[in-house]
This record gives C-alpha cells, structure tokens and sequence, in this order.
C-alpha cells in the first residue's frame, strides 16, 4: 500500500504519539509528584526544586504518618470493612444473578422491574437515614456492609455473563439426570463463574476501600472510622500538625509546609497498595465494563 | 435434587391432557404453581437480595411523604402534622433557590459538556496505536486516576492548588508570578477545578466502554476503505464514529439523566467558606438542612424535588434519543 507512507500519513502518525505521550504524562504527573514530594525536604518542595526526582531524602513525614494512631485505625478497620462487605456482596448478588439470568423462571420480569426501579427513583439521603436510624444501624459497622451489600448493576453484569457462559442446555441435562437448581448452582455455576466472581468482587472491594459518605453519615465514634474518614481529617480538615527542631518552634510558613508533606504522605500510604495491585488486576476490571456494555 | 425429578415426572403426566388437539391455556394461577414446583429453589437464591433491595431502597422511598409534613422524629410518620406543598414552596422562596439551582445546572452542565467528549477523541486516539506494548501502558496509566478515592483526590487538589506551597505555586513562580491567587478561594474557579479533576480522573476508565464498542467493528470495514483509498480520518469518520453511535446515544442519555446528581462527595470536600456561593449545590444543601440542622421535612423536600426533575430529565432525553435515533434505554 503506498499511501501509508504518504507525508501526511507520517505527520498524522507523529501527531498521534506526540498526543499520546502529552496523554501519559498529564495522567501520570501528578501521582508521580505526590509520591517524590513525600519523600523530599519540605523546603526544597516550597521552593520549587522537586520536579521530576525527590530532593534531599526526607523521611520524617513518613515517620509522623506511622506514629499517627487514627490513619492506622482507620486502615484496619477499612481492611475489615473491605473483606467482610465483598464477601457478604458476593453472596448476596451472584446467587440473585443467576436466578435472573434463568430465562424458565416466571417471575423474572416482574423481579427486573422491581430491581430497576430503584436505579432511577429513590427516597433521598433524609428518609434513608431515618431508616438508618430505627433500625439501630447508626454507629454500627453493619451500616457499612449491609444496606450497600447489593448494587443492581453488578447483578445486571454478573446475569449478562452467567446468560452467556452457562449453556440452557446445561442445566437441561442436569435436570434430567436429577440435579436441582441449589446443587446445580453450586456444582455447576459457581466454578464456571470465576472470572465474573473476581470482577464483581473488585469493584465491591474497591468500592468499599474508597467510600467516605456512609461513613460520614452513619458512624460517629472514632474507633469504627474507616480509613477514608481519617484521611479526610488529615487532607481536607488540616487536623495533623507536625513540629520540628529542639525548641518545638516553627513558623507559619514552615508548619503549612509540614503539613503539606504530611499530605503527601498520607496519600501515598493509603493510595499506592491500590496502585501498585491494580495493573495485575486491571483485566478484570476492563472485562466488567466491557460484559456491562452489552445490553441484557 | 428431588423436587426436579418430580417435576419433570409431573409434565409428562400431564402433558397429554392439555395436549389434545387444542392447547389449552393454563392459568396464571396453574402455571405460577408449576413455576415455584420447578424453581421454587431458584427464588430461594433471590430473597437475600430481593429483601435488600426492599428495606434499604423502597423504604426510603416510603420516607417521602416526609416531604409533605413537619416530620418531628418525636412523633414519628404517623403523628407528625401534614403540611401539604409548603415544604416547596419554602424552598422555592427562599433566597438560596436560585443559587443553589444555577450552581447544580452550571457544574453538571460544564461537567457533561467538557467530560462527555474526552473518552470517545481518547478511545479513537487508543484505537489508532498499532504498537500493543506501548497502547497497554497508555492504558494502564490512564485508568488509574479512576482508583483513587474522592477523599484523596480533593485532597490532591488542595494541596497541589495551595498558593504558597502547591504545585501550582511552584508552576506560577516560574512564569514570574510571585503571589498567585488561591484558585480554591474564587468562586468562579470552582467549576473548573471540579470538572478538569473530574475529566483527569475518569476519561480513561469511561473510554473502555467505547474501545470494547470499537472493537466490536467488523475488520472487513477497513479493509474495504483501504481498497477504496481511504485514509485515516476517513476511517475514523465513516467506520470508527458510526460504529460506536449506539454506545454514545446511551451514555448520553444516562449523563443527561443524571444532570442534577453532581457527586455529593467531591463538591462537600472542596467547598469551603470563600468559594460557598458557587459550591452550595442541592445535595450539599440537603445534607447541611437536614443532617446538620435537623430540618428532616425540609431537605427531604428539596431532595425530592431533586428526584422528580431528575426522573423527568431522563425520560425526556430518553424519548427524544428514541424518535431521532430509535436507540434508547427501553
């Protein structure tokens, strides 16, 4: 084909990378910045030296950070939250899935519009947490694993993929030879259905990890705080201050600049497990959002 | 095991009598017995969710007569006084009403307009890369943005906008700016700092959904153009945009929906005293009138009014797509 090395073609090509790369490192910059800024001197970072490698190693951030109970606390219970909620998640949507992806069962359109509806009409922050309320779930963890145990559109991606991958004439044949629907789900579904079983499990998993809303809404006392509330108090309400030197004096200056570092840290500790895990596990993710677009 | 056995030997019982020449139709009431007989079992899979859904969805739901009433926790729903619209009409005359209603439009209107584009130019982009190495780290990179929480992205936004020590501070020293402003402190900053953060975290991850549209696209396609002389932006044109229309119909359809639902978590983070007039948006308003000063049957009315416009934006748009498109979400 001759056209393909035609001048424009080469342009159009070197204009296509060039973007690329401007794409790259506009969405990796700022991550990259936050990890050299917690590790450089607070002031190097003040006047402008960190740019692209950290300056004059600094660790005492991270030593604060390690000393500082609530983060810690925060991050136990956040591991907690994080284990029970996505197994109670997985339990709950995929045997709910697999009923609907079963074209035999009478119900099923009525059960659809029953789950669907509540995807576009709800009863608001204010009733929900009055119900939150009579039914003692205000400061109790529980708040944080059951009312969001099921989200409609996981099922929908778990239904979509079972629909496909789990032949009708499958269960055909188990039916004939005397399997039920309890022992064919367990036997048969559930071991064809790993790769959906790790997509909808990450995105509970990750849902949880980042929530902050429930949190902030339900739980009061400071001991069932997740992580992401603890790190609210550091980023955005400024509550962690670090002095430094033998007189315990700084000046304003040099106190908005620890704190800055304390930021910067703050964010690494708590974000950098999720990087680092994610691109062994972004095929799974992607695999959700493609099986999601196909319509059910 | 065993109720499937009797199932089936039930059926063939059966059969030949509702088998004669004409068929007879079966009762609702007959066929809903012979369905919980087969699969009863499969129902018994859906309770957990099912009850889920019932208590922490519809309930609430039923919470919204709140709305009408001056709702005191004291003397719960059925006591409490009816009010009929007043709640509304409270809201509608208050002083904040326009506000707050102009600051929800303009930031959800900006956020879908500037957010909207990005994952289909950035999916055409990925699309052209031919090199498979270098197209996987490019798309690593940019879905990772997408996994960092809320909290911590405004909270990048905060210190990285610090005026005297933040990123951007360092960015306008270097262009001669010795004191520069405090984006976070300008009102009329905010919706961009909102949107761009918002376009930097989530473009890559929303261009999934058109690579997968994308590459749904029948080979033959391009091979045909190439034959025809085509060049690159003709492909992109005529195989590639046409190809992924059906997705861009419905996500826009879902976006316009969801006009009104600014994330609640990430305005409530980055508000702050100086930038309130252009950050108070409806969500944060219920959660202030209502969480912080108990007015429950107020917010619950502001929330509901946030409902219904949201409701009817959705079914507009969805039966404009549908007339001028035939696609649509039902």
């Amino acid at each position: 084909m001759k056209q393909t090395h035609s001048l424009s073609e080469k342009l159009g090509l070197f204009a296509l990378y060039f973007v690329s790369v401007v794409i790259l490192i506009g969405a990796a910059y700022p991550i990259y910045f936050v990890v050299i800024a917690s590790f450089s001197d607070p002031n190097a970072l003040a006047n402008g030296k960190v740019w692209f490698f950290p300056q004059e190693i600094f660790l005492d951030g991270y030593k604060k950070i390690f000393e500082y109970e609530p983060l810690w606390t925060g991050y136990r219970n956040t591991i907690i939250y994080t284990i029970i909620g996505t197994l109670v998640s997985l339990c709950v949507t995929i045997p709910a899935a697999y009923a609907m992806s079963r074209r035999d069962m009478m119900l099923r359109n009525g059960i659809t519009i029953f789950f669907t509806i509540p995807m576009f009409f709800g009863g608001g922050m204010i009733p929900t947490y009055i119900l939150m309320k009579n039914l003692n779930l205000i400061d109790n963890p529980l708040v944080l694993i059951i009312p969001g145990c099921f989200s409609v559109y996981n099922m929908i991606i778990a239904r979509t993929f079972l629909q496909s991958n789990i032949p009708e004439a499958l269960w055909d044949a188990a039916r004939i030879d005397g399997c039920g629907n309890i022992r064919f789900f367990f036997t048969m579904v559930l071991p064809l259905s790993k790769a959906i079983l790790a997509v909808i499990g990450l995105y509970v998993a990750v849902g949880i990890w980042n929530s902050y809303f429930d949190a902030l809404l339900y739980i009061q006392s400071k001991e069932y705080r997740p992580l992401q509330i603890a790190l609210r108090d550091i980023l955005i309400a400024n509550s962690m201050s670090m002095r430094t030197g033998a007189s315990g004096q700084t000046t304003g200056m040099m106190q908005q600049r620890l704190r800055d570092l304390l930021k910067y840290c703050s964010i690494v500790v708590s974000t950098i497990p999720i990087m680092c895990v994610y691109p062994f596990l972004q095929k799974y993710f992607a695999k959700g959002v493609m099986i999601g677009s196909i319509k059910g | 095991m065993r109720d499937g056995t009797k199932a089936s030997r039930k059926d063939r019982q059966s059969a030949p009598q509702g088998g004669e020449y004409v068929i007879r139709k079966k009762t609702l009431g007959e066929r809903l017995a012979r369905d919980f007989r087969q699969n009863g079992t499969l129902y018994l899979l859906l309770i957990p969710a099912v009850l889920v859904v019932a208590i922490f969805s519809y309930v609430p739901m039923y919470g919204i007569i709140i709305a009408f009433q001056n709702f005191k926790p004291s003397t719960g729903f059925w006591n409490s006084e009816w009010v009929c619209m007043a709640n509304f009409t409270r809201f509608f005359s208050s002083h904040q009403f326009g506000t707050i209603l102009k600051n929800t439009l303009s930031i959800s209107i900006y956020s879908l307009v500037a957010g909207y584009p990005m994952p289909i130019i950035l999916a055409l982009l990925l699309n052209q890369i031919r090199h498979e190495k270098y197209k996987k780290v490019l798309q690593t990179i940019t879905y990772m943005p997408h996994f960092i929480s809320t909290v911590v992205i405004a909270g990048m936004i905060v210190v990285f906008l610090n005026p005297n020590t933040g990123l951007y501070a360092q960015i306008a020293h270097l262009f001669g700016v010795a004191k520069p402003v405090d984006p976070l402190g300008q009102p009329k900053l905010f919706s961009s700092i909102y949107v761009l953060s918002g376009v930097w975290q989530h473009t890559g991850w929303d261009s999934i959904i058109y690579l997968a549209a994308l590459s749904g696209i029948d080979v033959t396609l391009y091979e045909a153009a190439t034959v025809d002389g085509a060049n690159r932006w003709d492909k992109i044109r005529y195989i590639d945009i046409p190809g992924m229309a059906p997705t861009m119909i419905i996500l826009l359809i879902m976006n316009a929906g969801g006009i009104m639902n600014v994330g609640f978590e990430k305005v409530f983070l980055l508000q702050n005293n100086l930038n309130l007039s252009a950050s108070e948006i409806i969500s944060t308003y219920v959660y202030k009138m209502g969480l912080i000063h108990q007015q429950y049957s107020f917010s619950a009315a502001v929330g509901l009014f946030n409902t219904v416009i949201n409701f009817i934006l959705l079914i507009t748009v969805n039966t404009i797509s549908r007339h001028v498109s035939e696609t649509s979400l039902w």
